[in-house]
């Protein structure tokens, strides 16, 4: 897996090392050795080549070339955007829940968590690690959830690990106003590398909402390599959103990680309007049983935007239940690659698994490439899986002709419905009336263009 | 008000419609029966503008405008509606969302203008009740899950707010238990005036016992082969289409000059 390109990752080691050897004081042995190990890790591996199956379709030497450099300094940029208008980053239902991060690091000014119960933790993960009271949960879960061993970015965001957020909600809590976690690039020349690390720990019977969210103020080329890993314990419950709408010239690279207890739920709804190119690797992992997940999503690319979302849906033990519907909407000459596996082990009999991928082709250039994947190794279980790619429907373009509505108005009417039966599950209202808009805008632009 | 002269056309090459002659008056309810495959659908559906059909000869007045000019969603603004036999699912948009766009369209294209929201809702609660339907269809995707039923009671519904001019109900009937064939049918004598027009392309004399048309033609082979008043529908109750078919074949039955 080794390629020409992994030599590059020496731009990097300069970073590494200065941050090492930094705030010496604030940084635990068991931290400065994950970074050892994961960095010694990365430089193994360096970036993946399409020669590797799994990135088969995705090239990301453009971000290895491209040498984006972190910014390892202690300095909160000190840029006045934004200053004394949390509103602007965060959303009405979470200006008193809201953690804002300008070109990775915490912003205290537009941040802010008084909304929450007294007994929830939403602070930076610099000052958890560094907090007696939570540092020994931080220890036993941070990077012991996503792999770093198998992946290059996980492992080069690992090494980096010293910005980013923990969510903690205690056993029995329920949270009613969603908590968001905002990753705003902030800049007209940034050509910067940021690696956000989030660790949300919902204790037993817990529940919560949590709202993910990446954007840009302006069209700079930068690299968003985020890890969020996710663990909940027994009848915990979480709906998380992502929302990456990072600007159209970034990199975009993620990995997520849920690792969930028994009988509990968790439903996710991941939405890619962003970046150049963006490559998601979500991973959800039920080792318990009676665990019920939702991994839905929807991709909406355009022009050259290159999107790649990589699941795994890991049944190891009976009676789970998964839903998956993915859906994509493509324009231009963008490209998606769907892979989705799901697991079902040699323990995991009762199992529940439903899969589906469809795809709307708005343009003859666009292209995706799909491959769901099922593989059953227990015997009694309910498993379906379904992949779909098409474009608008004729008929239905008739039907709504027949109203009096205006065949390009009704393209944009089914491509905006085909995209609501993801959007309208978001049951944070603000979050998707901006998504509609957005759709809708992107529609029209469509239009005019 | 519609003036159909000759009209030939057809779906792949193949020729369905040979030479239709048809004037319809405001105020006037039309029933154009006939056995399967007779042509009665495709006739609906040339008159609404689908793409798959090709009109090769002669033509159709509406108001005195060339209809086969116009773009399908040119006619429905014009006011041409179809109801459809089997109404397309929407998924992801709103009964009320549709209609309101559909509505506003037509207002843009009278000049009129455009109904918001909350304006919208109370119009559509109004025309829901022509077809008893209660305020969570509105609500739900575009007859996506609804019952059969429900579906021909939707298209009503869009007939309600859009106020054609002439609608064409293709098999309005088809599917439907005695309950909703009463309620569709009620839904569309109350929807009919003398200003407007209606067509009703089924297959069974049943809806004509809830609409009562003024004309029946009845079509076979893509020609209209006998024409009367309602008691024409009873009598093809009675006796079936073979007699009607064996006619046309045999080139007996006369075909009345409209």
């Amino acid at each position: 897996m080794l390629t020409e390109i992994a030599t590059k990752p020496n731009s990097y080691r300069e970073a590494y090392t200065a941050l090492q050897a930094s705030k010496a004081g604030d940084h635990p042995s068991w931290l400065r050795h994950l970074r050892e190990n994961a960095f010694a890790r990365f430089e193994e591996l360096g970036f993946p080549s399409v020669k590797d199956e799994e990135w088969k379709y995705t090239n990301v030497a453009a971000i290895a070339k491209a040498a984006f450099l972190p910014d390892v300094s202690e300095a909160v940029s000190r840029s006045e955007t934004g200053a004394g208008e949390p509103a602007k980053f965060g959303s009405p239902e979470t200006l008193a829940s809201q953690l804002i991060f300008v070109n990775g690091k915490l912003r205290t000014d537009l941040s802010s968590v008084a909304g929450l119960p007294s007994s929830v933790v939403a602070i930076a993960l610099s000052q958890a690690i560094g907090d007696e009271r939570y540092a020994e949960i931080v220890r036993s879960n941070l990077a012991r959830h996503a792999d770093f061993v198998a992946n290059g970015f996980t492992a080069l965001n690992t090494g980096f690990i010293s910005e980013g957020a923990f969510i903690h909600i205690p056993r029995g809590i329920t949270v009613d106003q969603p908590i968001q976690i905002a990753f705003i690039a902030d800049g007209e020349h940034l050509s910067a590398a940021s690696f956000p690390r989030v660790l949300v720990v919902g204790e037993e019977n817990s529940s919560a909402t949590l709202v993910e969210t990446y954007s840009s103020t302006g069209d700079s080329a930068y690299f968003t390599n985020a890890v969020v890993e996710i663990v909940l314990k027994e009848g915990a419950r979480l709906e998380h959103y992502k929302v990456q709408r990072e600007s159209q010239s970034a990199f975009h690279i993620a990995t997520t990680q849920a690792d969930l207890g028994p009988n509990s739920s968790y439903d996710s709804t991941t939405i890619t309007f962003g970046a150049q190119l963006s490559r998601h690797d979500y991973v959800v992992t039920m080792d318990h049983e009676g665990v019920e997940c939702w991994v839905d999503g929807l991709y909406l690319v355009t022009a050259d935007q290159h999107t790649d979302t990589h699941s795994v849906i890991d049944h190891r033990k009976p009676h789970c239940t998964s839903h998956q519907l993915y859906k994509g909407i493509l324009d231009g000459k963008s490209r998606a690659v769907f892979n989705g596996k799901v697991f079902v082990r040699h323990d995991a009999q009762k199992t529940d698994a439903m899969q589906t991928n469809k795809n709307l082709l708005l343009s003859n250039e666009a292209r995706v490439d799909t491959k769901p994947q099922l593989e059953i190794l227990a015997d009694d279980v309910k498993c379906a899986h379904g992949a779909a790619v098409g474009q608008i429907d004729e008929e239905e373009l008739f039907y709504l002709a027949t109203r009096g509505i205006h065949p390009d108005l009704a393209r944009n009417l089914l491509t905006y419905g085909f995209a609501e039966e993801v959007i309208g599950k978001i049951k944070v209202e603000s979050i998707r009336a901006e998504l509609d808009e957005a759709v809708l805008n992107r529609l029209n632009a469509r239009l005019e263009a | 008000m519609l003036e159909i002269k000759d009209l030939h056309a057809g779906i792949d090459g193949n020729e369905i419609l040979k030479g239709i002659n048809l004037t319809i008056k405001k105020g006037e309810i039309h029933a154009i029966m006939g056995p399967n495959g007779s042509g009665k659908s495709t006739l609906a559906k040339v008159l609404a503008g689908h793409p798959s059909y090709e009109v090769t000869k002669g033509e159709v007045l509406f108001e005195g405008k060339n209809l086969l000019e116009l773009a399908p969603d040119e006619r429905a603004r014009e006011g041409v509606f179809m109801a459809f036999q089997y109404p397309i699912e929407v998924p992801g948009v709103s009964n009320a969302q549709f209609l309101r766009l559909a509505y506003n369209e037509k207002r843009k294209h009278l000049g009129e203008e455009e109904l918001d929201p909350l304006e919208f809702k109370d119009l559509l609660k109004e025309r829901a009740k022509v077809v008893e339907m209660d305020a969570s269809f509105m609500s739900r995707s575009v007859n996506e899950g609804f019952s059969g039923g429900e579906k021909k009671r939707n298209e009503i519904l869009q007939m309600a707010v859009l106020e054609p001019k002439l609608a064409v109900l293709d098999e309005t009937d088809s599917g439907l238990d005695i309950d909703a064939l009463r309620i569709v049918a009620g839904g569309v004598n109350q929807l009919h005036t003398p200003e407007n027009a209606v067509i009703l392309v089924t297959h069974y004399q049943r809806l004509l016992d809830y609409i009562v048309p003024q004309f029946v033609h009845v079509l076979a082979h893509g020609r209209i082969v006998k024409e009367g008043g309602k008691e024409l529908a009873l009598e093809l109750e009675a006796k079936g289409y073979d007699w009607i078919k064996t006619a046309a074949d045999a080139g007996a039955v006369t075909i009345p000059a409209s």
